[in-house]
């Protein structure tokens, strides 16, 4: 029997069945104890899991960070909730520095086998120090894997695949998708944390996309359907390493591309998979590749700017039709 | 590159016919140039050995430029051509300016893909139609071109109807047409071309348009001033009569082809080089002076056309002459009504060049004509 | 592991032997580089090996080390052998990292060595995260994590202290305070010089200790192990030392006078111990030379191998960059 529940509760079932399933496995952040989760995620956890495996912590983003690195390589597997990626950036220096360098830097001594949930994201209003989609910037780092799980199915089963990984593992949760219903289809257990998705197939134009961009990107496709387009949505699902192989494998067939990306365009995780286009997918090219991204501005307050600088599926759906049928 | 039409401006190079150090005479054909029109071979106008091919083959040249020089340096001779295009007459409108070609280097804006498909079909890409984003060549566009062969016969029907476009809309803005027209009975004509036929193999057999193509032509001969040029204000008679016999294409569009010195051909012969320059129109080899020698246009409906044809003149010629589809009507005939079989021809002229009394003259004489299929 | 020293004539010797050994070490480190087989930064201790060397007595196998980009003492005195070690700052295969990390980025797991940390205050947050691990996996271990006075100015050293002393962690917070971070004086970088005073600040217990003593070092360390063992919850030790030779081998040392660096050096540590030892009738005539002889032996062995040790395979570049498992 398929399940239907929120993003949010995908995202605590996980937790709590990663915690009851190995005794290494304990979760610590800012507020996810007493409070319940500053978007209420692991609301009800510590009442019954404990304070030693939901752990509230001080406001110490760097430490905490270094405190999942240091308990990793020392045999734990911890799972650090940091409250949104902007504040992550206090936790960089471990984030970069340590957890995706000493594997490597101890020629493969000790292995820092963490996950570091955050939310990401614009549109609740919260302006330039809460919103921003920074997640590109963490794929730039090699030893990092970088996870944006865009469905209830995947917010639910991410979790259990992250922790299982020998590597440091960052899932960014993207702040409007908390609230979408979904179905976990009956008899899915889990997922990989490997290849892109094909969320919806289509032939004469493909949407690169992941996270809460999904959602505008199918609206998208509807309403390219309804004038006889036929969109392939693909969901990245990781942002590193980047399956490329799906992607280029849509390309072949559709040959035309927009890439639905919630965070700047300078230097950019877009900008990363349109220069792979061009390394791996070059001469399958019909027509330009094409980016919907943020405005490049530090989000604003008021709604309707926020709105106006992030993408909306009307400006998904007009750069497809745009390379499907040039004005 | 020579101008093959008033309205050609440029030609892409398909193919080379002849390498440098190959001796040529007048009339050898060197060279096939795709244009809006079509694939079209080039002849050159003079004798001598090919010194060097400037252009290479995939490129575009605007009329009038270099080609290939022969080998004592002079550049292959475009024929002594008219010229390339009629003055606008919006006076008001500047001088446009003449188009630059493109300079070297410049190459035609395909699509990733679409390079890489020509490349594996031996397409040139220059010339083609640009459907794609930014007005790029898209595989699209490439898949179109791939269809018909695109070397030999490769209309675009596309730029062959930007090309009539033109050609009709300049004539319908600058030449005051004056139309005539008159029902031929040609009842007993077509009975002797029964007769004729009935004794020869199918591949023998004589068609009815040439019959009317042989009487136009014979009845032009008498009317040279239905039969040459308006140019630069001024009537430039024909050196013969070269009937452009106009050919319906089946993926749409039409093409002229010349039958030069149609006056002077037997009904045999006529018939063989209609057979020949329709067929080459349909499936390609058009040389490029059959495009650029007719002196007048016939237009022949056929068996299946309408009762008749008020046809448009093709600058710079000065007259056109339609024919309708033949019919069985009533006809007076010595007083009682008989059933006749009939057709309609009808005169398209530029008033410019001549007036309706000449214009009935020309009738009258394809009327005489057609009464007497046999003679001379 | 007691707090109690016992300084009999053998355990006296391998103090003033492990001093020796990385003095010794080191001299061939600087020459080396100087010779170019070591290069990018290099950071000497000399002067400084007391603090490795005393608290590192109070340490078990079982307990871990956390420490700096300047870290040869703690690695000598941890007990990773010399060869490995040179042949990673080398730049070889056969070093402890396959010359990955280098001089800065020490690692050795069958010591818990969790690190040399080339960024300033970088060790604190991994060392209470060990600890936590030892902890919540029922280990009665003591994570050392050494640093210099200088990351006392960092946000993560105030984190790392709270953290650790609201959780009761078994860390010891070790401060070797030489006086200059890089070339800035303690003075001009702390409002209170004393660094074992911030410890009050998150309810630690904090003290200061002659860092040219090793004796006195190891003493401190032992009765601060024995607090944390019992669950006291950790502890800040300040060792206060001093650097003979420059920050790093590229430094004109335009920030202090000779005569300071002569006289922290008749405080010298092995100086002083040698001539104690000596005075006490535990260091016999000759014993020293003898001693002295071996570790150059020791030194010449380990740069013989280090000079002799393959490269790693440059198709083995991206090899660590990801796991494939948890090393067991």
């Amino acid at each position: 029997m398929s399940a239907r529940m929120t993003y949010r509760e995908a995202c605590r079932q996980a937790i709590r069945d990663a915690i009851l399933a190995d005794p290494r496995v304990f979760l610590m952040g800012e507020d996810v104890g007493r409070y319940g989760g500053c978007y209420a995620v692991t609301k009800g956890l510590m009442e019954e899991l404990g304070e030693d495996r939901i752990r509230d912590t001080p406001l110490s983003e760097n430490t905490l960070a270094g405190v999942a690195v240091g308990a990793a390589m020392a045999g734990m597997r911890p799972i650090l909730e940091i409250m949104t990626v902007n504040f992550s950036l206090l936790a960089l220096d471990q984030i970069v520095n340590s957890a995706a360098t000493i594997p490597h830097m101890s020629g493969g001594q000790f292995a820092v086998p963490l996950v570091i949930r955050m939310a990401t994201g614009a549109g609740r209003q919260l302006a330039a120090q809460h919103s921003h989609s920074l997640e590109g910037w963490y794929a730039h780092v090699p030893g990092l894997r970088i996870l944006a799980p865009a469905t209830v199915a995947d917010a639910r089963f991410m979790l259990a695949a992250a922790l299982a990984d020998p590597n440091p593992v960052l899932i960014f949760e993207h702040v409007m998708l908390y609230n979408a219903e979904g179905e976990i289809p009956d008899g899915i257990r889990s997922v990989d944390i490997a290849r892109a998705a094909v969320r919806r197939a289509g032939g004469d134009v493909t949407i690169v996309t992941y996270g809460g961009s999904l959602p505008k990107a199918l609206a998208a496709a509807d309403m390219l359907a309804a004038e006889g387009i036929s969109a392939e949505v693909i969901d990245l699902r990781v942002l590193r390493p980047l399956d490329m192989e799906t992607v280029a494998a849509s390309l072949a067939r559709t040959r035309r591309v927009v890439i639905v990306d919630e965070g700047w365009k300078a230097g950019s995780l877009s900008a990363e998979i349109m220069a792979r286009i061009m390394e791996d997918a070059f001469w399958d090219l019909d027509a330009p590749v094409r980016r919907v991204c943020a405005a490049e501005v530090p989000m604003p307050y008021a709604a309707h700017l926020e709105q106006a600088a992030l993408p909306q599926p009307e400006g998904i759906a007009a750069a497809a039709r745009a390379l499907v049928k040039p004005p | 590159m020579p101008s093959l039409g008033a309205d050609m401006e440029a030609g892409t190079l398909v193919e080379w016919l002849v390498k440098p150090g190959d001796a040529v005479k007048r009339g050898d054909v060197v060279a096939v140039v795709e244009t809006a029109k079509g694939a079209i071979e080039i002849e050159i106008f003079h004798d001598g050995t090919i010194g060097e091919l400037v252009a290479a083959p995939g490129s575009t040249v605007p009329v009038g430029g270099v080609l290939a020089r022969l080998g004592d340096g002079s550049v292959t001779a475009v024929p002594a051509a008219r010229p390339a295009a009629a003055p606008e007459p919006a006076r008001a409108s500047p001088a446009p300016e003449p188009r630059r070609p493109p300079p070297a280097g410049t190459r035609a804006r395909a699509t990733p893909a679409a390079r890489q498909r020509a490349a594996s079909l031996g397409v040139a890409l220059d010339g083609l139609q640009r459907t794609g984003v930014d007005g790029a060549i898209c595989l699209a566009d490439l898949s179109q071109a791939a269809k018909p062969a695109p070397r030999r016969g490769g209309f675009d029907p596309k730029a062959m109807r930007a090309a009539i476009a033109a050609a009709m809309a300049r004539s319908k803005r600058e030449i005051p047409h004056y139309y005539l027209s008159l029902s031929v009975d040609v009842t007993a004509t077509l009975g002797w071309l029964d007769r004729t036929n009935a004794g020869r193999a199918p591949p023998d057999r004589l068609l009815p348009a040439v019959l009317l193509l042989r009487a136009t032509a014979l009845a032009l001969a008498g009317t040279p001033e239905l039969n040459g040029f308006w140019e630069d204000g001024a009537f430039r008679p024909g050196d013969g009569v070269h009937v452009g016999w106009a050919v319906a294409l089946r993926g749409g569009g039409l093409v002229a082809p010349a039958i030069r010195n149609a006056d002077r051909l037997g009904l045999d012969e006529l018939m063989a080089a209609l057979r020949d320059v329709v067929g080459r129109a349909r499936g390609g080899g058009l040389r490029g002076s059959e495009l650029t020698d007719p002196t007048v246009t016939v237009t022949s409906l056929g068996d299946r056309g309408a009762e008749s044809v008020l046809p448009i003149i093709t600058p710079p010629q000065v007259a056109t002459i339609g024919f309708g589809r033949v019919m069985e009507r009533p006809w007076v005939v010595d007083g009682a009504v008989l059933p006749r079989r009939i057709v309609t021809v009808t005169l398209a002229g530029d008033h410019r060049a001549t007036d309706g009394h000449r214009g009935g003259l020309l009738l009258a004489r394809i009327e005489a004509l057609l009464q007497t299929p046999e003679v001379p | 592991m007691t707090a109690k020293v016992h300084l009999d004539r053998a355990h006296g010797l391998a103090l003033l032997r492990d001093m020796m050994r990385i003095r010794e070490f080191e001299a061939a480190c600087a020459e080396q580089y100087q010779a170019q087989n070591i290069r990018g930064f290099l950071h000497l201790y000399d002067g400084e090996e007391a603090v490795s060397v005393g608290v590192m007595q109070a340490l078990a196998p079982e307990d871990a080390v956390v420490a700096t980009y300047r870290e040869h003492g703690q690695a000598i005195a941890r007990g990773i052998p010399m060869r490995p070690l040179m042949a990673e700052m080398f730049g070889r295969l056969s070093g402890c990292c396959r010359g990955r990390g280098g001089s800065m980025h020490v690692f050795d797991r069958t010591t818990r060595f969790y690190g040399g940390n080339a960024i300033v205050g970088g060790g604190l947050p991994l060392a209470v995260g060990v600890a936590l691990a030892d902890r919540m996996q029922g280990r009665a271990n003591v994570t050392a994590c050494f640093f210099g006075e200088g990351a006392a100015d960092e946000g993560a050293f105030h984190e790392s202290l709270n953290l650790a002393s609201l959780w009761h962690l078994p860390v010891l917070f070790v401060c070797e305070n030489n006086g200059y971070s890089m070339g800035t004086p303690v003075e001009v970088a702390e409002a209170d010089t004393e660094i074992w005073h911030k410890a009050a600040g998150y309810r630690m217990h904090g003290e200061r200790v002659d860092g040219m003593d090793v004796v006195a070092v190891e003493v401190a360390a032992r009765r601060a192990a024995e607090r944390i063992r019992a669950g006291e919850g950790p502890v800040l030790l300040e060792c206060a030392t001093y650097r003979f030779r420059a920050h790093s081998m590229f430094d004109a040392q335009l920030y202090r006078d000779k005569a300071e660096i002569e006289q922290w050096r008749e405080r010298g540590p092995i100086l002083r111990f040698r001539a104690w030892l000596e005075q006490a009738g535990l260091l016999h005539e000759g014993e020293a030379a003898t001693m002295e002889a071996e570790i150059r032996a020791e030194v010449a062995d380990a740069v013989a191998f280090a000079e002799a040790a393959p490269l790693e395979e440059m198709a083995d570049l991206d090899r660590f960059v990801t796991m494939d498992e948890v090393p067991a």
